[in-house]
């Protein structure tokens, strides 16, 4: 469930890249490199445990498949705030920049 | 159990790499592409740059991961498998596979992407128009 959840969030933000930010201006390009790594890091997590435990892999109890979702969404929203600090320290609009400026000149 | 750190090391070696490379790139007068510039060839540098994210990134969310499932603990030696002698050994096992495994399989993702990338910048520019 989490490496679905990875993979969902690497397509999301890979669609993202292409349709509106080609030239990684707002770093979504790094957002789903991110992603892509974490998804292929835990397809081979995956695939070492369908080696031991066989078919038992596709049919996780609820409780567990619950806890991976749990934590596939919580692994989705630390990418965001990795992403949106890197938005904010790189500032490409300038928007922090002027707030700071419009705060220091009050 | 800790096998996200052999992709972490990987990810030190190619942070080090890249700054060495755009060091030199810049010494020699090869920039970075130019936002929507599709004339000029992409740096290896730039190129870099893309298996450090996927790297970096994977490390600390797979990081995550090991935290929430108690593996990697606040205090020395921080990886709770490090406590016996028989966890290291299987600690130390999943690290030289799955680890190892990890590393590989995203290097050579990145070295699929740098390849399918230098044959776009062969390719002439498609002039398609979306929706007209």
């Amino acid at each position: 469930m989490t490496l679905l959840t990875a993979v969902f969030a690497a397509i999301s933000s890979t669609i993202v890249w292409y349709f509106k930010d080609g030239g990684n201006q707002f770093r979504v390009g790094t957002l789903s490199l991110m992603y892509w790594g974490a998804a292929l890091m835990w397809l081979v997590d995956a695939f070492f445990e369908y080696a031991e435990t066989g078919a038992g892999y596709f049919t996780p109890l609820p409780s567990d498949m619950l806890n991976d979702f749990f934590l596939g969404i919580s692994v989705v929203a630390l990418g965001l705030i990795i992403w949106l600090a890197l938005l904010l320290f790189k500032d490409p609009k300038n928007v922090v920049k002027r707030a700071l400026q419009k705060s220091d000149a009050s | 159990m800790a096998c996200f750190v052999v992709p972490a090391a990987e990810a030190v070696v190619t942070t080090v790499v890249h700054k060495l490379v755009t060091a030199k790139e810049k010494k020699e007068g090869i920039t970075s592409q130019q936002h929507g510039d599709l004339s000029t060839k992409i740096p290896f540098s730039h190129k870099l740059k893309w298996l450090n994210n996927m790297l970096w990134g994977g490390s600390a969310l797979l990081a995550f991961e090991h935290i929430w499932h108690g593996e990697v603990t606040p205090w020395f030696p921080f990886l709770s498998s490090a406590d016996s002698a028989s966890e290291t050994a299987e600690m130390l096992h999943e690290m030289s596979t799955a680890g190892v495994a990890m590393a590989v399989l995203v290097t050579g993702v990145w070295l699929g992407i740098a390849t399918i990338s230098s044959f776009i910048e062969k390719r002439p520019q498609q002039n398609i128009e979306i929706g007209r």
